[in-house]
């Protein structure tokens, strides 16, 4: 039987954490496996002569974070989200500055809003990225959209 | 054969509509396979036919973020430094079908849609297609514009 997405979990803030350290290895994986070729994202020595502290993360990088970080909302049977009717419908990634291999980032995830729309629910989430001092590094917003019957 | 990047674009010479980065990228399921592993989403229909088909898909798909993540590699070569990208937002408008053999190709064009001096930023906007159907909406990188006169490689201890 599907479940609906319960609108009460709009405007709700996950406890931050915990801590992630971003991996060169995948990184270089991440890399890869999209086609980004530039060394600034495989080779230290490279990344280090343009002025960053570790090899540079793609854009889309901090996707796998985000998605580890939306799960406690997702996954969560009181959310009332059926997986297997979810579909992406928005992606935005906000980086206040580079991302770099040896960062360690706090994830703290929100959500934004949960709204009927033409038969189908809308889901927005959002998990802001800062460093142990508080710091924000970056922002991934996702929208999933939720397929009615 | 040194491991040295290309030398950044200098962004301050960048006009509104010029053609920054125009490629093409083979998707196979390979390439759906490497992602997921890359980026840890094992979501069954982005690798088995018969759960894609009971979701309603016409086949396996290629993940969204795959080709977020691929549409944006030909305009990061043409930077030279990737990091000068600071925002990529996408809507994801039709999903990419991905046969069991053989490949698609999607077709990335990256063109420069806003300067904002005052705010140090440049919109470019990225056109994604596979077969003449565009994959994703509204695909935008706001890059960040070096101000005047910074000189790269400072800060050395």
């Amino acid at each position: 039987m599907p479940t609906t997405p319960d609108p009460a979990f709009a405007g709700r803030t996950y406890p931050a954490g915990p801590v992630h350290t971003v991996s060169a290895a995948k990184i270089a994986e991440f890399a890869r496996a999209t086609g980004a070729a530039s060394p600034l994202h495989t080779d230290p020595a490279a990344a280090r002569a343009a002025g960053h502290a570790g090899v540079l993360a793609p854009p889309t990088f901090l996707v796998s974070l985000a998605q580890a970080t939306e799960a406690q909302y997702i996954e969560d049977p009181a959310a009332g989200i059926d997986f297997s009717r979810v579909v992406h419908g928005e992606e935005t990634f906000t980086l206040h500055r580079p991302v770099v291999a040896g960062d360690r980032l706090v994830p703290t995830l929100t959500v934004e809003s949960v709204r009927a729309a033409g038969g189908h629910a809308m889901v927005s989430t959002r998990v802001d990225l800062a460093d142990e001092d508080g710091a924000e590094v970056a922002a991934v917003r996702s929208m999933l959209v939720v397929r009615g019957d | 054969m040194t491991a040295t990047p290309p030398a950044p674009l200098d962004l301050s010479t960048l006009t509104v509509g010029q053609e920054l980065a125009r490629t093409r990228h083979e998707i196979s399921r390979d390439t759906l396979v490497r992602y997921a592993g890359a980026s840890g989403d094992f979501n069954p229909i982005h690798y088995n036919d018969a759960v894609a088909a009971e979701a309603g898909l016409p086949g396996v798909i290629a993940h969204g973020m795959l080709t977020m993540g691929t549409a944006i590699t030909g305009l990061l070569d043409a930077l030279g430094d990737p990091s000068l990208v600071r925002g990529y937002t996408t809507r994801f408008t039709n999903p990419i079908p991905v046969p069991a053999t053989g490949s698609v190709t999607l077709e990335a064009v990256a063109t420069v849609g806003a300067i904002d001096e005052a705010a140090g930023t440049a919109r470019v906007d990225i056109v994604a297609e596979v077969d003449g159907t565009k994959v994703l909406g509204r695909a935008r990188a706001t890059l960040a514009l070096p101000a005047t006169g910074a000189q790269a490689g400072q800060g050395e201890a």
